[in-house]
C-alpha cells in the first residue's frame, strides 16, 4: 500500500526559519552570563591566595614580592593622598588623546590605501616599513624633535595606535565581498556613497580588530613614554617605585595599568557588540 | 508594433581567450514572462548581466527599455542567484535600500514585506532568515522601485524543493499583480515551463540559441497538467539538440 503524507510548503518553510523573537528565555541567559563572568574570577582568586601564602611562609622575600594584603595597604595610602587617582587620570587622558589621533589617522589612511590601488602602491610599502620599527626606537627621536612635554608622549601613543587601525581597515576593505559591491553599483552607488554604504560597514569587523589591538598598543606605548620622561602618570609611578626600592608601588602601578587597559578594552568590546550585532558568527559552546 | 522591452543580438562575448556566447538574439515584449534555460556554461547568466548593465564588454547590439543597458535603471529590478542581502541592514532596510537610511520607513516597504509574507520580519537581520525568506526579501527589494522589467538569475536554485515551489508561486502572483515583464534565468526546465509564456533554450560551447517553446496554457496552471509535461519534454528535446517543430515559432 502506498501512503501519501502531505506537508504544506509554507508551514515547512516557517518551521525551518528562526524567528527573530525566538531567542530563548532571557532570564536564564542573563544568569548564564553572570556565571560565565564569575568563572573568570576563579583563577585570579586562587593565585592571590597562593601568593599571600608563599610570601607569608617566607618562601619569597616580602620586599621583592609584597603580599596582596600589603598591596591593599599601599593602594589605600596612595588613594588617601589622591596620588594614585592623579596618575591614573593623567595616563588615561594621554591614552585617550593619543589613541583618538592615531585611530582617526589610521582610519583615514586605511580608507585611502584600501580603496585606491595607486595609493596602496605609493604609500603601502612605506607604512609597512614604518610599522616594523620598535616603539622604543621612536622615543629618542621624538624627545629630540618635540622636547619632553606632553607632545612626544601623545605622538608616541598615536604611532602605536595608528598601525593596527590602518592595517585592520585595509584588510577589511580588501576582504569586502565583491557581490555586495556589485549590488551597490546596481543601485547606482559610486564614490563616497559606495564607501559609506557598502565598504565601511562590511569592513567594520576588521576595523574593530584593529581598534582593539591599537588600544592595547596605546597603553603599551604610554608606559614606554612615561618611563623615560614623565613626572606624572602610571609609567612614572613604575619608575619611581623602582628608584625608591618600593616593589609594592611598582605592582600597584602594574595592576592599575591592567585595570585601565581592561576597562578601556571592555568599552570598545561593548561598542563592537552593539555595532556588529548583525554578524552571524560562531559562539563558543557554553558561552 | 509595440517596441520590445528587451531587444538583444549578441554576436560574440569572450572571457579572456574563450568565447562564451557566439550568436544569441531574442526579444521580450511588455507583459511577457520569459525564461532562459540551458546547460552550465551556455552564457545565460552572462546574458542577464549584459541586460542588467553589469557587463558591457561584448560584440552586438542590446537595447533595454529603448536604450543601451545601464546600471541603476529605476525601471529594472534585479534578483541574484543568492539573496545578497546586506548583513548589517534589517530586512526592511534591505528592501528600501534604494532610498538609503530613510528607505525602511517608506510605506512601500511594509506593502512589499506583507506581499512576500515577511511582515513579521521587518526588523530582523538577514542572519535570522531561512534561505527561502532571504530570497523573498531579495524579490521584495527587486520590486521596490516598481520596475517594468524584473530580471532574475536562478533565484531559487539554492533553496529546497518545497520552498522553491512556494517561491515560484509567489513570483507568478507578483508578476501578474505588478504587471511586470519578467526574464528568468534558470537551469530547471520544469520551473521555466510552469512559470513562463515562452522558454528560450540555449546550447553551450559556446552559448547559442537552440530554439524556443511557447507555453500557451492559461494561469493558474496545475503542476501535474500533462500539457505542461509535454512542453517540458519539448524543451528538454531542444536542450538535447533534437529538432522540435514548435521551436521555429
Amino acid at each position: 500500500m502506498t501512503e501519501v503524507v502531505s506537508s504544506h510548503p509554507v508551514a515547512a518553510e516557517q518551521r525551518r526559519a528562526r524567528a527573530p523573537s525566538d531567542t530563548g528565555p532571557r532570564a536564564s541567559g542573563r544568569l548564564a552570563d553572570v556565571a560565565a563572568r564569575g568563572r573568570g574570577l576563579i583563577v585570579p582568586a586562587v593565585l592571590l591566595v597562593i601568593w599571600e601564602a608563599v610570601v607569608r611562609g617566607g618562601l619569597v622575600p616580602a620586599n621583592l614580592l609584597p603580599p596582596p594584603s600589603a598591596l591593599v595597604a599601599t593602594v589605600r595610602e596612595l588613594l588617601a593622598d589622591g596620588e594614585l587617582q592623579g596618575h591614573m587620570l593623567v595616563s588615561s587622558l594621554r591614552v585617550l588623546a593619543g589613541f583618538s589621533i592615531g585611530a582617526a589617522l589610521g582610519v583615514a589612511a586605511g580608507a585611502v590605501v584600501g580603496l585606491s590601488a595607486k595609493a596602496e602602491a605609493l604609500i603601502g610599502p612605506t607604512f609597512q616599513g614604518l610599522r616594523a620599527i620598535p616603539s622604543l626606537a621612536w622615543v629618542p627621536l621624538l624627545l629630540l624633535w618635540l622636547g619632553i612635554d606632553e607632545t612626544p608622549k601623545i605622538v608616541l601613543i598615536a604611532i602605536g595606535a595608528f598601525f593596527p587601525v590602518y592595517a585592520g581597515l585595509v584588510s577589511g576593505i580588501h576582504n569586502v565581498d565583491r557581490k555586495l559591491v556589485e549590488l551597490g553599483q546596481v543601485y547606482g552607488l559610486k564614490g563616497g556613497v559606495l564607501i559609506r554604504r557598502i565598504f565601511l560597514p562590511a569592513a567594520l569587523p576588521s576595523l574593530f580588530v584593529g581598534l582593539r589591538t591599537g588600544l592595547s598598543l596605546a597603553w603599551m606605548f604610554l608606559v614606554a613614554a612615561e618611563l623615560i620622561a614623565a613626572t606624572k602618570g602610571l609609567g612614572y609611578l613604575l619608575s619611581d617605585g623602582r628608584e625608591t626600592g618600593r616593589a609594592d608601588e611598582v605592582i600597584v602601578a602594574i595592576l592599575a595599568l591592567a585595570l585601565l587597559g581592561k576597562l578601556s578594552d571592555s568599552g570598545l568590546a561593548w561598542l563592537e557588540r552593539r555595532l556588529l550585532r548583525w554578524r552571524d558568527v560562531y559562539k563558543t559552546i557554553g558561552a | 508594433m509595440t517596441q520590445p522591452l528587451i531587444d538583444l543580438s549578441i554576436t560574440e562575448k569572450r572571457f579572456a581567450e574563450k568565447t562564451v556566447i557566439a550568436d544569441v538574439a531574442f526579444q521580450v515584449v511588455q507583459g511577457e514572462v520569459v525564461s532562459l534555460v540551458g546547460p552550465s556554461g551556455c552564457g545565460k547568466s552572462t546574458l542577464l548581466r549584459i541586460i542588467a548593465g553589469l557587463d558591457s564588454d561584448y560584440d552586438g547590439q542590446a537595447s533595454v527599455l529603448g536604450h543601451a543597458p545601464r546600471l541603476h535603471l529605476d525601471e529594472v529590478g534585479l534578483v541574484f542567484q543568492e539573496p545578497r542581502l546586506l548583513p548589517w541592514l534589517t530586512v526592511a532596510q534591505n528592501v528600501g535600500f534604494e532610498l538609503g537610511a530613510k528607505g525602511a520607513r517608506h510605506p512601500r516597504v511594509a506593502e512589499l514585506l506583507a506581499e512576500v509574507g515577511l511582515a513579521d520580519h521587518a526588523n530582523a537581520y538577514p542572519k535570522q532568515l531561512s534561505g527561502g525568506q532571504a530570497q523573498r526579501a531579495a524579490i521584495a527589494r527587486g520590486l521596490f522601485s516598481r520596475p517594468r522589467l524584473l530580471l532574475l538569475d536562478e533565484p531559487f536554485s539554492a533553496v529546497d524543493a518545497f520552498t522553491r515551489m512556494r517561491l515560484q508561486d509567489l513570483l507568478k502572483a507578483i508578476a501578474a499583480r505588478h504587471d511586470a515583464t519578467v526574464l528568468l534565468v534558470t537551469h530547471d526546465v520544469g520551473e521555466a515551463v510552469y512559470l513562463s509564456d515562452r522558454v528560450i533554450v540555449l546550447a553551450s560551447g559556446p552559448g547559442r540559441l537552440r530554439g524556443q517553446v511557447r507555453v500557451d496554457i492559461p494561469h493558474p496552471r496545475d503542476r501535474r497538467d500533462p500539457a505542461l509535461a509535454l512542453l517540458e519534454g519539448q524543451a528538454l528535446s531542444l536542450l538535447e539538440g533534437v529538432a522540435v517543430e514548435q521551436s521555429a515559432a
